[in-house]
């Protein structure tokens, strides 16, 4: 209704496919679930999505709505946030979680992997100065322990520590003067090596219409 | 007074003992009396009964004292029983020893000669040497394997791939045993085959009997190889599960002997009867599990005894589902894994090592035996051979299981996400492995039904040890040559298990975005309700709240410090560790953190420098473990704290007066928590 086409052609969906790597029928299944959180408007704003109710027990809610309306995540280049999005957005972001294909070549594996480790790094680094300070990942840590009350002195003792694992790994011998400012993009892809996130950082999109579908 | 005679001798035989060769000469004098204790069991007998005859008659004459007196039926069985562990340990440890030996063939094939060896020699010696008994087998040598591996078994991947596990566990044996028995009952029914006399019935008990991968083996050869998880869960996660599959079967064949024709209500009771089975032994396993959960709750006031709570109720989950022809294995699996998340954060850092090298030592010694009785009955018998049979069924094995794994993987690829690979699939099929369950569910087959039970055993020791020998010497070079994936070796680091749970809740947030039931969204659920409900009850109260990424930090700590305590503190040469200091930027610290003035940073200075030549007296001399502090007292916490507190001592010095104390090596641990309370409060370093 109003300004966006209610019948989009095929044609915008092709390109959208074709940019993002879905298919064409899970495209469709992205765009009922968008009218639906959006009730049936153009744009989501993040009010729309406190109507999840799976999402409002999630520990790191905040950080992933977040991720929906940061700029960073649409690649194309900008930095920033915005108040609302559109289905285009919607949809590249959740293009960041698609399974990896068959037969991939490595260096489009590597490409692949580097892309959701950059959506990671988004994520945790909120003031877009591309490092990860110890403050905001003090910050993570907090917010993954904060279902079970405020542990403070416990999530700088963890965030402290990993942030010195870091520091160690990437740095090795350093002078006890020196700072460690932050976790850069390169160092982040190091420790996170072995975790081998292009097999599990991924979601199922339903090819199908989904038959359960929840609000 | 040294006498030089004395001291040569002395070096002599320290020197021999150094040697190598003096462990095989050891194992030699061990080797004779087992052979020799088999055949004087015959002469002990006589013996006694003579004795026994001539006391009678001759009571009222005085026969001399006897000062050395030979009772060896007393001792026979206990006796002969350590013997064998005995030997087995002692060919385990010879085959380490032995250079380069076991970096290419599998300890389970020479074990497996060994056994051969020793069951000619006692055949030589004119006695019968003692076959796997498949009661000793299922209930003694067989538990202690299959609690370590279910105890143990890495639970994320083998969740993540269940589907696919359990495809090959359910449908690939069925698979195997109807093409096997079905293409023997074919090849039969040609005359020219000479194999005449084997009905569609005996052809697939054999086929059950033969078709299942064999847990034993197959932790055998893979242990030792260290592929990647994914692969070694696929085949040892199949090689568990399919246990049901041939419980239900092979009852099924048995029972059906004399029959001539299976009605479909036959079947339909079949199926129920599987799932019947495999559910009920998971129920079985998992109401035990949750007993030793709760019996756990409560061991904190007698820590002695909490690991054989873990060992008698895994055991008699195992029992009790024997007692109603379940499914054993299931039930022990699934009491190992449903008890052991809430059991390690109940039971004491002691009690928990004790568990740990029990299970591995018991399981070890197992296998070995296992193995190497294999290797005895081998010789023992009693073989019918016939050519055709056995080449047979080994052709046919090989083909079902390479068809078999192909076929699945089709199918499987649909709707797996990451896809199998053409050498994920060759290492698949390789790795179906027979072992010593085959052999002992032979074994118990009853000669009056079927008559061709000798030949039967036969062709099932040839294909136990085509597997183990072919299969298993070669997959080694062959897992090199395609290039699979190893092992990663490296333990969990902190950042990878922060950002697994940020990865967990960021999958399960999108899925509850895009509005459909996924993988993540149930595993969400479990987890919360594991947490609300289960680990209240079954967990000691002060622990049960704790979330999972402080246990994981906790757990780590402590074994760094037990790391640190044992290579005698500041040996390890590990890179200059910034201090915390370093890690804040010049942004934070003008934030909230105030200045301090040239006069207290001297005074902080002075004090810091007196109180580490204090602490400094206290640790230094005490380098060996055994004087710093027992990693394995229940108290260690605390003992942990003061070590930390002298640590940020240190490491305060280093940053504070750059060279005027050695850069320290300390270990990669972090900040305490706490603070000297006595001292004034240092505001740019001090945590509260």
């Amino acid at each position: 209704m109003g300004a966006f086409q209610s019948a989009p052609g095929e044609h915008e969906f092709q390109d959208l496919a074709d940019k993002t790597g879905f298919s064409l029928e899970q495209i469709g299944n992205l765009q009922n679930r968008f009218k639906q959180l959006s009730h049936n408007e153009d744009t989501l704003r993040r009010e729309d999505f406190n109507t999840i109710p799976d999402l409002a027990c999630n520990p790191i809610r905040a950080q992933i709505v977040e991720a929906f309306f940061d700029k960073r995540n649409y690649r194309q280049g900008d930095a920033g946030t915005v108040r609302e999005i559109g289905f285009e957005e919607f949809v590249t972001v959740m293009s960041h979680f698609r399974p990896p294909e068959l037969n991939m070549t490595d260096e489009r594996r590597e490409a692949f992997r580097r892309e959701k480790l950059r959506f990671l790094f988004n994520m945790h680094d909120t003031d877009n100065d591309g490092t990860i300070t110890l403050e905001e990942y003090r910050h993570v840590v907090e917010e993954l322990l904060s279902r079970c009350g405020t542990m403070e002195k416990e999530a700088k003792a963890i965030s402290d520590s990993a942030m010195l694992e870091v520091a160690s790994i990437n740095m090795g011998h350093m002078e006890p003067d020196e700072f460690y400012a932050g976790i850069t993009f390169e160092h982040f892809l190091q420790i996170l090596k072995d975790l081998e996130i292009e097999s599990t950082m991924h979601v199922r999109f339903a090819n199908a219409a989904p038959m359960t579908c929840r609000k | 007074m040294t006498c030089p005679v004395l001291t040569r001798v002395i070096g002599g035989i320290r020197g021999c003992i150094r040697c190598r060769w003096s462990f095989w000469l050891l194992l030699f004098i061990f080797l004779f009396p087992l052979i020799l204790g088999e055949t004087s069991a015959q002469g002990d007998h006589n013996l006694q009964t003579g004795t026994d005859g001539t006391s009678i008659n001759s009571n009222h004459t005085k026969r001399s004292f006897p000062v050395l007196h030979l009772r060896y039926k007393y001792v026979q069985l206990p006796f002969e029983i350590s013997l064998w562990i005995l030997l087995a340990s002692l060919m385990k440890l010879g085959f380490h020893l032995l250079p380069g030996l076991s970096s290419v063939v599998p300890e389970s094939c020479l074990l497996i000669v060994v056994g051969l060896l020793v069951g000619g020699l006692i055949k030589v010696g004119g006695d019968k040497p003692p076959m796997l008994d498949s009661e000793l087998f299922f209930l003694c040598l067989l538990p202690p394997i299959i609690l370590d591996a279910g105890y143990f078994l890495p639970i994320r991947p083998f969740t993540e791939n269940i589907g696919t596990i359990l495809m090959f566990a359910v449908v690939g044996t069925l698979w195997n045993v109807f093409f096997i028995g079905g293409m023997l009952y074919g090849l039969a029914q040609l005359d020219a085959s000479r194999l005449g006399g084997l009905d569609l019935l005996a052809c697939l008990i054999f086929s059950s009997i033969v078709s299942a991968v064999d847990p034993v083996a197959v932790l055998a050869v893979f242990e030792e190889i260290k592929i990647n998880e994914l692969l070694h869960v696929l085949v040892f996660g199949e090689s568990l599960l399919n246990d049901a599959v041939t419980v239900v079967l092979y009852h099924l064949f048995e029972e059906y002997v004399g029959m001539t024709s299976v009605s479909a209500l036959d079947v339909f009771l079949a199926v129920i009867c599987f799932l019947v089975v495999s559910l009920g032994g998971v129920l079985v396993g998992t109401t035990y599990g949750i007993l030793a959960a709760l019996t756990s709750r409560f061991t904190a006031t007698l820590r002695v005894i909490e690991p054989l709570f873990v060992f008698v109720y895994s055991y008699m989950a195992y029992l009790s589902a024997e007692v109603f022809n379940l499914s054993g294995i299931m039930s022990l699996i699934a009491c190992g894994v449903v008890m052991r998340p809430y059991v390690e954060a109940n039971i004491s850092h002691k009690s928990f090592i004790t568990i740990k090298y029990f299970l591995k030592m018991w399981s070890s010694v197992s296998e070995t035996l296992i193995f190497i009785f294999l290797g005895v009955s081998t010789v023992v018998g009693p073989h019918s051979w016939n050519l055709t049979f056995v080449t047979i069924s080994v052709v046919l094995c090989l083909i079902s299981r390479v068809l078999g794994v192909i076929g699945l993987t089709y199918i499987i690829n649909k709707f797996r996400v990451v896809k199998l690979t053409a050498t994920d699939q060759f290492i698949l099929a390789f790795g179906g492995l027979r072992g010593a369950i085959a052999f002992s569910l032979g074994y118990l087959l009853k000669q009056e039904h079927f008559p061709m039970k000798n030949m039967f055993l036969t062709s099932i020791i040839v294909i136990i040890f085509f597997t183990v020998f072919v299969q298993g010497i070669t997959i080694r070079p062959l897992v090199d040559l395609l290039a699979v994936k190893r092992k990663q070796e490296s333990k969990q680091s902190i950042n990878e298990e922060i950002h697994t749970q940020v990865m967990g809740n960021l999958l399960a947030g999108i899925d509850s975005v895009c509005g459909c039931y996924g993988h993540h969204h149930w595993k969400y659920k479990l987890c919360r309700f594991n947490k609300r409900y289960v680990k209240r009850c079954l967990i000691v109260e002060e622990r049960s709240r704790e979330p999972q990424l402080l246990a994981f930090y906790n757990k780590m700590e402590l074994r760094q410090a037990i790391e640190m305590m044992e290579t005698g503190g500041e040996t390890k040469q590990l890179p200059a560790v910034p201090s915390t200091e370093s890690l804040q930027s010049p942004a934070s610290e003008q934030t909230g953190v105030p200045q301090i003035s040239r006069e207290l940073e001297a005074e902080i200075r002075r004090i810091v420098r007196g109180n580490l030549k204090k602490t400094g007296q206290k640790l230094y001399p005490y380098r060996r473990p055994t004087l710093v502090g027992n990693p394995f007292e229940d108290d260690f916490q605390d003992q942990l704290r003061e070590k930390q507190r002298a640590k940020v001592g240190r490491r305060m010095s280093a940053f504070l007066t750059d060279q005027d104390f050695p850069s320290r090596t300390i270990a990669r641990i972090s900040v305490v928590p706490q603070a000297h309370s006595s001292r004034p409060t240092i505001p740019a370093t001090q945590k509260d």
